[in-house]
């Protein structure tokens, strides 16, 4: 029988597989970021060990990062402290770091593919549930936590135990106004934040072939949402033109593209799960709920808890509708909104921006909100303002900021406050994630352009 | 890493699910560069409420959390597992666990067993009944006992070897590192380099 894309990668990165024993993998890239990374540090340190291949490790700076003044000190003394820590971590163990300021720096899940060091077939780990975003690559990628930062940082490799795998299939075509972010939170909404636990999701069809790598990449970015440390999409010409000319592309092309093309499913491979969804009946969707799996269109109404025949999914939804102060029956698009931020590693790249740029070209936004703009890293920010893009936003009423991950978690300045309600184009609507008390609801960057000229919850069909 | 054998404790019932790694701490507690203190961030939004679960006397000196379906979604973070450590507890019992939060609990040596949804609900109803019922996590023999009552739990015969020996994942990995040299120079040329040669 044939292999799965992600059985293949699996099998191709096995070290050393013995029976009642996890699979000792290869790691061929690992990324580093200031926040999960220091005790990881402290634990080499501790044991005499050494970081066995720098060759392979790439650091920035991205979640304390502040996105106005970068050219002060970081005025949050503990935020100033860990950044630091992290730099002198890359200095004492040889790591190329890129820093706040540098052209290079960014989230570190933007910054990775426009080096041109996520490439097809690869192992790509970091310690950020995240990293799942370069499976869009058809590369096996996944996030970890800081005893495997440490563990891959002193033998290049990871005991995992063999993950099951599922396909989901999108055929169709979207509709205008409907984006990638769309297919993501209907998949979720689907199969539940527990829906792909334990499995690789390997997304299909014809409506993930049409996507651009970056749309692609929103899709695998939130797979960890749906429960799956690891989302692939077999790589093609679309994957091989975004790496081509890129600066880590690689010198033999010819024998990297004949590999590559051999990334895919074999047509006698089994998956251990199917899941079909139509592109054609997909329409902008949002979360109302405090979990990425509480979403609806956008023209569905706050859905009413006693309708719901799972006591715990009841009690979740009662729970989520006080949370964020919603009652059922509201339609979605009556929900006033306080902020809209555009950025982070699931929809913070150039064509996210450009996107929202269409929508906001030559308008105002609602004086009742206030938008954030936050590239995913500096240097779609330097593309975006050679673009002139972000004199649209500035037009619009928006702030232009620099890059990191900003008011996606809220580890730095740029956070929600209490009560506050936001459009988010980002990954997670948990409780007080954008800030103690802010409620959070996520989007596609067309829907937050939308909702910043109107005030409430929108598509660009509303206009 | 310590040992896990056996712990015998209190039990706290958190009847909620899809808690989240944002919920166990959140972010703002992160930016420590130690493994210890983050016991005060631990469900530091829920403490602020009187009626949280951690808050009531009775329940003070719990060391097995018992949690609502899908415990640990969200982020990578070990922080949460640490959190709950700092905190006290010894073990989770949930009925699902998300993937990485799971592994990160077996790495730090945080005890997590998954038991079905009525046997959690049946623990609830005892411990919510009456706090002080004494609860044991056998790992060596892979159950739950309470009362008159004995739960088995599924684990795999590796982790549960390394949770009983304490060992260090990384030293086990290093006395393979012969494998781990011979596949490096196996590696295609064409992959990439983050450093000039």
């Amino acid at each position: 029988m044939g292999k799965t894309l992600a059985e293949k990668i699996w099998h191709e990165h096995i070290v050393r597989s013995a029976d009642g024993e996890p699979d000792v993998i290869f790691i061929d890239l690992h990324l580093i970021h200031e926040v999960t990374s220091p005790q990881a540090f402290d634990g080499l340190r501790l044991a005499g060990r050494k970081v066995r291949r720098a060759d392979l490790t790439i650091a920035t700076e991205d979640h304390n990062t502040p996105t106005i003044d970068i050219d002060k000190p970081i005025a949050d003394p503990v935020s100033r402290l860990q950044i630091e820590t992290l730099r002198n971590n890359c200095k004492e163990f040889g790591i190329r770091l890129h820093s706040l300021g540098d052209v290079e720096q960014g989230i570190v899940h933007v910054v990775g593919p426009q080096l041109g060091l996520t490439q097809p077939g690869m192992t790509i780990v970091c310690g950020d549930s995240h990293t799942s975003t370069h499976g869009a690559f058809g590369a096996l990628a996944f996030g970890i936590g800081t005893s495997e930062v440490e563990h891959v940082l002193a033998t290049q490799t990871l005991p995992l135990a063999r993950p099951k795998t599922m396909a989901i299939n999108v055929e169709g075509t979207l509709k205008s106004g409907v984006s990638s972010k769309d297919i993501i939170l209907a998949i979720i909404a689907k199969i539940g934040t527990g829906g792909g636990q334990g499995y690789v999701i390997e997304y299909r069809g014809s409506a993930i072939r049409a996507l651009s790598m970056e749309s692609r990449m929103t899709i695998c970015n939130m797979s960890i949402e749906a429960g799956a440390r690891a989302g692939v999409i077999a790589p093609d010409e679309t994957t091989f033109e975004y790496i081509k000319g890129k600066p880590h592309a690689p010198k033999d092309w010819d024998a990297a593209l004949a590999y590559w093309k051999s990334l895919h499913t074999d047509s006698d491979a089994k998956f251990d799960v199917e899941v079909n969804l139509n592109a054609d009946e997909l329409a902008p969707f949002v979360t109302w709920g405090t979990n990425p799996g509480q979403g609806l269109p956008l023209s569905a109404n706050v859905p009413n808890p006693a309708e719901i025949s799972d006591p715990a999914e009841r009690n979740a939804a009662e729970r989520a509708l006080t949370y964020m102060d919603l009652t059922a029956g509201t339609p979605l698009k009556a929900i006033k909104i306080d902020t809209v931020f555009l950025g982070s590693c699931t929809n913070g790249r150039i064509e996210d921006l450009r996107a929202a740029a269409s929508v906001v070209n030559g308008k105002k936004i609602s004086p009742s909100l206030r938008m954030l703009v936050v590239p995913g890293s500096a240097r779609v920010r330097l593309q975006a303002e050679a673009e002139g893009l972000d004199k649209i936003f500035l037009a619009a009423g928006a702030e232009w900021r620099n890059a990191g991950c900003s008011m996606c978690l809220g580890m730095n300045p740029d956070q929600l406050a209490p009560g506050e309600r936001s459009a988010s184009t980002s990954n997670r609507n948990f409780e007080g994630r954008q800030g103690k008390g802010g409620r959070t609801h996520l989007v596609s960057p067309l829907v937050a352009a939308a909702t910043a000229l109107r005030g409430t919850l929108s598509s660009p069909a509303d206009l | 890493m310590d040992k896990f054998t056996t712990h015998t404790g209190t039990g706290v019932p958190l009847r909620r699910s899809n808690v989240d790694t944002d919920q166990i701490i959140p972010a703002v507690y992160l930016k420590r560069v130690t493994r210890s203190g983050f016991e005060d961030g631990l469900f530091s939004a829920w403490r602020s409420d009187p009626e949280f679960v951690l808050n009531k006397a009775e329940y003070k000196a719990g060391t097995i959390l018992v949690a609502g379906a899908d415990f640990g979604t969200g982020s990578s973070r070990e922080h949460a597992v640490w959190a709950l450590q700092n905190y006290g507890f010894k073990a989770v019992l949930s009925s699902r666990f998300a993937d990485i939060f799971r592994g990160n609990s077996m790495k730090a040596g945080l005890l997590t067993v998954i038991l079905t949804e009525s046997e959690i609900e049946a623990i609830w109803a005892a411990i919510e009944a009456d706090a002080t019922v004494q609860i044991t996590v056998d790992l060596e023999n892979r159950q739950v006992r309470y009362g008159s009552t004995t739960l088995s739990f599924a684990i795999d015969d590796y982790t549960r070897w390394r949770l009983i020996e304490g060992l260090d994942d990384i030293g086990l990995t290093l006395k393979h590192v012969d494998a781990i040299s011979a596949f490096e120079k196996a590696r295609p040329a064409y992959k990439p380099v983050t450093l000039n040669s």
